[in-house]
């Protein structure tokens, strides 16, 4: 069985039977992960290429360290030092790359949709790493391999997931994904990071932070993208933290054995205070493990069916 | 087109039975005992031929030898060719094969192809200190130099001709049969 596709693009577009396709898979590839040689066949001869527009150290790794435990051969492309900063195209670039046979594109890039225009004009797989505000499926999967691993049904699971919404493209993955699978997922955030009529993505709005985590057998921090604040959306980062800030004292207010995730990099004392993010019910690094196992599913996924 | 195919049983529980038994007393006769030994069953059809060997090897040497599973999908050579990528399971092998006698068990010994992933996958798992291969079938046709260790029956079958093997544990009940 294969996915029924040449690119992995988003989450909204994909059918519960898919997405639990590769979360069975990628518990082979876990296994794979545990051994002492943790490499396979499988992509032998097959070229990936991450081609990142934006800086990620995580994503990268993760998806590099996934084409070669697959035995692929894996080029990285970090922007700054390519021909982009002389004014190439992102086509022109890809373009490029594919005329080297790149059977694999794993697109970072700032602009939501840009894996979407690739996967058009190009033969190779195009993978979405995170495409501005848009979605990042790969982290909803692995967030969602790691939910199964620790609370085996999503029916019926209550998430909060709590940031910046808005300018998430984690928070979007994961909505459409948890959404689909019949969690029950809320959001919690000051007004100027909600977007629009949210509600209707099929979730619940909160905009104090205890009142949102009441009960939740789940709290998914979104990190503070300090990088991004170009227009002021709260006054200071002190007022945040204070309001939105993941405390032990609001763990507490939440179900007895929640898990608490992140996506990472975690800002220490922003988002998370640092004994939250080091308690054990913390499974933020468990997230980065499942993450190459997931990775290297739906690599291994897309390459069947051409 | 779905042309229904001729069907010719060509073993029945009771041979399977004996063949398995004789099977497990060769095991044993050759490894002198059972220390050091441990089966490993292929995905799918050398699962339960595993375990079921397990039994008979504990009647007759009294000890339970370790018994694990390979998925050998990911060493697949036809990964390639295929219009679908195979369902991926999972290899479980609880205890480290290094210096042990592995025995891999497969329903059907065909091209070999098989078998050779099979190697590879284990050797990936560890360094045994010798494989064996145990078939409850070898219907000819090799297509690499591999050759089984222990054969319930040596079963002698035209290329375009399919065997399929019926077990008790997958709904059976347990027969070999020749499709043509």
């Amino acid at each position: 069985m294969s996915l029924k596709r040449k690119d992995l693009l988003g989450i909204q577009d994909m059918p519960v039977e898919e997405i639990n396709l590769v979360l069975e898979t990628a518990e082979s590839f876990k296994e794979v992960s545990g051994r002492d040689i943790k490499k396979v066949p499988t992509l032998r001869g097959k070229t990936v290429v991450n081609l990142f527009f934006e800086p990620s150290t995580r994503t990268r790794t993760s998806f590099e360290l996934a084409a070669k435990r697959l035995s692929a051969d894996v080029i990285n492309f970090a922007v700054s030092a390519s021909s982009v900063s002389k004014g190439e195209t992102l086509l022109d670039t890809a373009r490029n790359i594919e005329a080297m046979q790149a059977d694999f594109i794993v697109l970072r890039h700032p602009m939501a949709g840009a894996p979407n225009i690739l996967a058009k004009l190009l033969r190779a797989s195009i993978v979405n790493a995170g495409d501005g505000g848009h979605e990042h499926p790969t982290q909803a999967l692995l967030d969602l391999y790691t939910l199964r691993e620790k609370k085996r049904e999503f029916k019926g699971l209550r998430l909060a997931i709590v940031g910046d919404i808005a300018h998430s493209r984690v928070a979007r993955s994961n909505i459409y994904a948890l959404t689909k699978l019949g969690a029950e997922v809320r959001v919690i955030g000051p007004p100027t990071m909600m977007p629009l009529e949210v509600e209707r993505l099929g979730v619940k709005v909160f905009y104090d932070m205890d009142e949102g985590l009441r009960g939740v057998d789940v709290i998914m921090m979104l990190r503070l993208q300090l990088e991004r604040q170009g227009i002021a959306l709260f006054p200071s980062i002190r007022e945040y933290s204070r309001l939105y800030c993941l405390t032990p004292e609001r763990v507490t207010l939440a179900a007895p054995d929640a898990l608490v995730m992140h996506p990472g990099p975690i800002n220490r004392g922003v988002e998370i205070a640092p004994e939250v993010a080091d308690s054990v019910s913390s499974v933020i690094l468990d997230q980065v493990t499942n993450g190459v196992a997931v990775r290297m599913a739906v690599l291994y996924l897309l390459s069947g069916g051409k | 087109m779905n042309v229904k195919k001729a069907e010719r049983t060509v073993m029945d529980a009771q041979e399977i039975n004996r063949a398995l038994t004789r099977v497990a007393h060769e095991i044993s006769e050759r490894s002198r005992g059972v220390t050091n030994v441990a089966l490993v069953g292929i995905r799918s059809g050398g699962v339960h031929l595993a375990n079921r060997l397990v039994a008979r090897l504990k009647e007759i040497e009294g000890t339970t030898v370790p018994v694990g599973t390979l998925d050998i999908t990911l060493y697949r050579d036809d990964l390639n060719a295929r219009k679908e990528q195979p369902v991926l399971r999972k290899t479980e092998i609880p205890f480290d094969i290094t210096d042990l006698k592995i025995i891999l068990v497969d329903d059907v010994l065909f091209t070999g192809r098989t078998i050779r992933a099979a190697m590879d996958g284990l050797m990936d798992l560890g360094r045994p200190a010798e494989i064996q291969l145990a078939v409850l079938v070898d219907r000819g046709h090799r297509q690499l130099p591999i050759k089984a260790t222990y054969v319930g029956k040596n079963l002698p079958t035209a290329l375009e001709e399919t065997v399929e093997v019926f077990l008790d544990e997958t709904g059976g009940p347990d027969r070999v049969a020749i499709l043509s």
